[in-house]
């Protein structure tokens, strides 16, 4: 079953029925009555894999429902590694590169003509890659590649644009302190990874006026390069044909010196009590947050299990408990993070009305504290498991899909087969090993409490907790510069 | 089946007029059948992957929500999801007797509270404990979200639901041998839907609107904005509903709503996916054909008078500036429909779109600006918007002064041929794009059978976009976007007061 790729087989079913079927004496529910036959198995169509002399990868996926073609290029290098002094060049970089446009053409006259068409030539930068990707209509692919090709080797940077890109990316930072998940989000990231680091640092005023149009060309110098590229490519296409396209498009394309992967530094706030007012809310954001792993850590697929069950969805215990029985939340959840190739960030928590604040810290301790008194039940996890593999198709039940995950192992450096093992790895987890899991990553003297809200309707002061640091999350000012005013 | 939605489309993009034949051959895997309760099914065979997706479309939104009870229509969604008499429960017969205590003790509880001129203090504290008690009573029957972990366990993905001002949606895909269980479950919920936890699941509500609107900047505006918008309709009202409501309606009531609208006349039920016709009409009739056929609930809708003023709200708030603008248009029924959506994807799709070239590219007053219909909802006439988000530094005045130049430019110039081959090649376009997944045709073709009473409507919208031009988006752009008939919603910001520690 694993060698013949993904496929769902009785033994799904075989886990829901031990789970549910009641003792041998009791009466059996209505919906337990109702017979479900096994699932056919199903064989996904596999992506080809390609590696060009260059070292370039791509991933061909036929896909010939509606007329249409996808392509996405994933390229090693992403803000983590923006220079100090440049926060945001990246980000920047990754809106200039396409409204730059190239040598021959401005942006504006690639936006005439493919909206013309409608299809797209987007790119956008990330934390660890920048991408380029098209879509369009069967018809116009070799029109449009062309584009994609002169936007990934030729590009501009035209400086009206960059303007543009600084524009708006001021507007970003002015409007960062409007909205209180925002900030929790951004905030959280930074007590969990450390202020400076890589994983957790915005852009400021300051920073984005530094960029220079210099700055985008050498970017794309040092990381544009064959060897950096994962390509997938999917539609209606025949795959021979296109392969022998994108060979003479990529083949002749020299090597050029390969992003190194790169662990970055992370230096945590220390665990305790955060707060940052808001006078102009009802609700305050709460989370806890701790320091998480990596899916290659051999602990992976118990945490999984215990995410579902602890944070997941309707069956975990945070939401039968914060928000059902005790009404406290609209939203709430969690789990311990998991990263691609840096930990994750562990992440706990509720939205609830200012005069519950306290209330609902102390509830989620109670939850923290109960997975000791009253460890994750046999029930419980087959109930998480049964979730976890009888959804399982869903991650790969459309070719788009297929090709989507495995561009993310190859990126990442996972093996290609990494969800037949995880089919596999999930089923064999037991009550033992998820019971490994709160003592080694959920560490109530560890948490870093983070509130935001307004802090004069809570039901008791935070400080009864504990020490309460008040952060302070007023937007520097510009430099100098008179524009952008001060919001 | 995949061959012939190539074909299909291949002919409708070359001809770029879908024919009846187009259709026949679409229709090929559409089967749809009213049963004799009045139910409307629509079953489509997209066999790939053994997977189905469903969507269940009630007919009733927060329009519907009677008065002074606003939010109701939304806290039924939410008790869809609290089980039935056989799931959700350990003993139903004790069960429902406590929960009749429940219902019993709150009535006394609020006609205390709510009586204005005589109320005994004492007696509301001694009336609110004994409701409070008969709720904890109520608890121990509980088995809490029985009805999400049946599905979560067998597979279900994606489980939500939404409610607007016009209808209510329930939706989750499947793993296909699940077909039936599923048929099963998705009908017991609305044969027999069980009010479980309804007080605290108010409270959850509650915290929706904390979330949704009291603590989001854009929560607030809108709700003042369109409050503001409509007089007379009921488009007015809030659909997660006013804080006093929320505090005040009762299981009772949520029942009562759910037997006048739930009704199956006024219900689809779409399933999209590895289903063959044959077997899996007779499995949703066998499990829905038990929902007892009812009346079509009557409608209780004021119509909006013509605006004739301009009207304002300006929030004076501690978050960054926002300009939103919004002009009265007719229903999605109107024969201009059409009209206006190309109007919309002219002002506000990319980077092409008059809107971005005009206020960010050219002018760089805004970081970002469109327009569009729908707000706050289409089955009734509503409002076409256009809003701005000002660079810093920018006043939501010449916001306002570039969108009304880019509106006085539609009325006098026609658009361009290439403008209006844009709009109509990405109309074919985004069809196409949106035929993709199950769970988003099942959305798709159910809200056109709701709304029309035929999914066919969903290929004859492309065309009515392939017949608009430049004299209609002339005349119908002269017709609406004027100063009477415009109300306007302004974020601006206040200085905070430093004293109270508020962030900026």
């Amino acid at each position: 079953m694993k060698r013949n790729g993904l496929v769902v087989t009785a033994l799904v079913i075989v886990s829901f029925l031990t789970l549910f079927s009641p003792p041998a004496d009791a009466q059996q529910a209505e919906w337990q009555k109702v017979a479900v036959p096994p699932l056919p198995a199903f064989h996904p169509t596999e992506p080809k894999r390609i590696v060009l002399s260059n070292g370039m990868v791509v991933f061909l996926q036929e896909d010939h429902e509606l007329p249409l073609i996808n392509a996405f290029a994933r390229i090693r290098g992403g803000s983590y590694s923006d220079p100090a002094g440049k926060t945001g060049l990246v980000d920047i970089y990754g809106e200039v590169w396409r409204t730059g446009g190239t040598k021959e053409q401005t942006g504006d006259q690639l936006d005439d003509f493919l909206e013309a068409r409608a299809a797209k030539v987007e790119t956008g930068g990330g934390g660890d890659s920048t991408s380029i990707g098209l879509s369009c209509l069967k018809q116009d692919f070799n029109d449009v590649f062309k584009i994609f090709l002169d936007v990934l080797q030729n590009p501009e940077f035209r400086p009206d644009k960059l303007d543009l890109a600084q524009k708006e990316a001021f507007d970003a930072i002015s409007r960062r302190n409007d909205d209180i998940n925002e900030i929790v989000g951004r905030e959280s990231a930074k007590l969990g990874y450390g202020k400076d680091s890589a994983y957790a640092r915005v852009p400021e005023y300051a920073t984005v006026a530094a960029i220079t149009r210099q700055d985008l060309i050498e970017w794309h110098r040092a990381h544009v390069h064959a060897n950096n590229i994962i390509l997938g490519v999917s539609g209606d296409f025949d795959s021979a044909q296109m392969e022998s396209v994108l060979r003479q498009a990529f083949e002749k394309w020299p090597k050029g010196p390969a992003v190194a992967r790169q662990q970055y530094a992370m230096s945590p706030a220390k665990p305790g009590y955060y707060l940052i007012n808001k006078d102009d809310v009802n609700q305050s954001a709460v989370r806890f947050i701790d320091s998480g792993t990596t899916r290659k850590s051999p602990d992976y697929y118990s945490i999984e299990v215990f995410n579902e069950a602890f944070g997941g969805g309707f069956s975990s215990r945070l939401f039968s408990s914060i928000r059902s029985k005790l009404g406290l939340a609209y939203s709430v959840g969690g789990g311990i993070g998991t990263g691609w190739d840096h930990p994750g960030l562990t992440r706990v928590g509720a939205g609830t009305k200012s005069q519950s604040t306290v209330e609902s810290i102390q509830a989620l301790y109670q939850q923290i504290d109960d997975l000791k008194s009253q460890p994750i039940s046999n029930e419980e996890i087959g109930r998480a498991k049964d979730s976890i593999l009888n959804s399982f198709i869903f991650r790969f039940d459309t070719p788009e899909k297929v090709l989507r995950e495995k561009l993310g192992y190859e990126f990442y450096g996972y093996p290609l087969d990494f969800l037949e093992r995880y089919q596999s790895g999930i089923e064999k987890i037991s009550v033992a090993d998820v019971a490994k899991v709160p003592p080694r990553y959920l560490h109530k003297e560890q948490i870093r409490v983070l509130v935001v809200g307004n802090s004069a309707e809570f039901d008791k002061p935070l400080s009864t907790l504990g020490p309460v640091t008040t952060l302070d999350i007023t937007i520097p000012a510009p430099p100098q510069e008179p524009a952008p005013a001060k919001p | 089946m995949k061959q012939s939605i190539k074909i299909l489309f291949c002919l409708f993009f070359s001809c770029l007029v879908v024919s009846a034949q187009d259709i026949a051959s679409f229709e090929k895997h559409i089967t749809v059948k009213k049963l004799d309760n009045g139910l409307t099914v629509l079953i489509m065979e997209h066999p790939d992957a053994p997977v189905f997706s469903f969507f269940t479309l009630v007919d009733a939104g927060s329009t519907q929500d009677p008065l002074s009870k606003t939010g109701l229509a939304h806290m039924m969604e939410h008790m869809a999801f609290k089980g039935t008499d056989e799931i959700g429960t350990k003993n139903y017969a004790a069960e429902k007797v406590v929960l009749e205590k429940v219902e019993k003790a709150y009535a006394a509880y609020e006609a205390e509270r709510n009586n204005r001129v005589r109320r005994d203090e004492q007696k509301v504290k001694q009336l609110e404990k004994q409701w409070q008690d008969a709720i904890a009573e109520a608890q121990q029957y509980v088995i809490p979200n029985q009805f999400g972990q049946i599905v979560e366990a067998n597979g279900g993905e994606g489980m939500n639901a939404f409610t607007s001002v016009d209808e209510t949606g329930y939706h989750y895909s499947m793993p296909a041998n699940r077909f039936e269980l599923w048929a099963y479950l998705e009908s017991e919920r609305f044969l027999h839907p069980v009010m479980r936890e309804f007080y605290k699941e108010r409270n959850v509500v509650i915290e929706e609107r904390r979330m949704r609107v009291d603590s989001s900047p854009v929560g607030r505006l809108l709700e003042q904005f369109i409050t503001e918008s409509f007089a007379a309709h009921q488009y007015h009202r809030p659909t997660i509903g006013w804080i006093s409501d929320l505090n005040n309606f009762s299981a009772t009531d949520a029942e009562r709503f759910f037997h006048r609208y739930y009704v199956p006349s006024n219900m689809v039920v779409t399933v999209v996916g590895d289903v063959k016709a044959a077997e899996a009409m007779p499995v949703i009739e066998k499990y829905f054909g038990r929902l007892p056929a009812m009346t079509q609930p009557e409608e209780f809708i004021s119509t909006e008078p013509p605006q004739n003023s301009v009207r304002e709200v300006v929030l004076h708030d501690a978050s960054q500036p926002i300009y939103l603008e919004g002009y009265h248009r007719p229903d999605y029924r109107d024969q201009d429909d059409a009209v206006y959506d190309a109007i919309a994807d002219l002002m506000s799709s990319g980077r092409t779109s008059r809107l971005y070239r005009a206020l960010v590219r050219d002018k760089k007053i805004a970081s970002y600006s469109a327009g569009f219909s729908g707000l706050p909802g289409v089955k009734y006439p509503h409002l076409f918007a256009f809003y701005g988000i000002p660079l810093p530094g920018h006043k939501s005045q010449e916001i306002a002064d570039a969108i009304h130049a880019e509106i006085e430019r539609l009325k006098t110039e026609d658009v361009t041929d290439e403008e209006l081959k844009m709009v109509k090649t990405r109309a074919k376009a985004d069809l196409i794009r949106g035929l993709a997944d199950n769970q988003g045709l099942a959305m798709q073709l159910g809200t056109e059978m709701a709304r029309y009473g035929d999914w066919r409507e969903l290929f004859r919208e492309v065309e009515r976009i392939e017949k608009v031009t430049k004299a209609d988006i002339r005349r119908v752009a002269s017709k609406t976007f004027v100063e009477t008939n415009r109300t306007v919603g302004i974020i601006e910001t206040r200085v905070a007061n430093p004293a109270q520690g508020g962030v900026q």
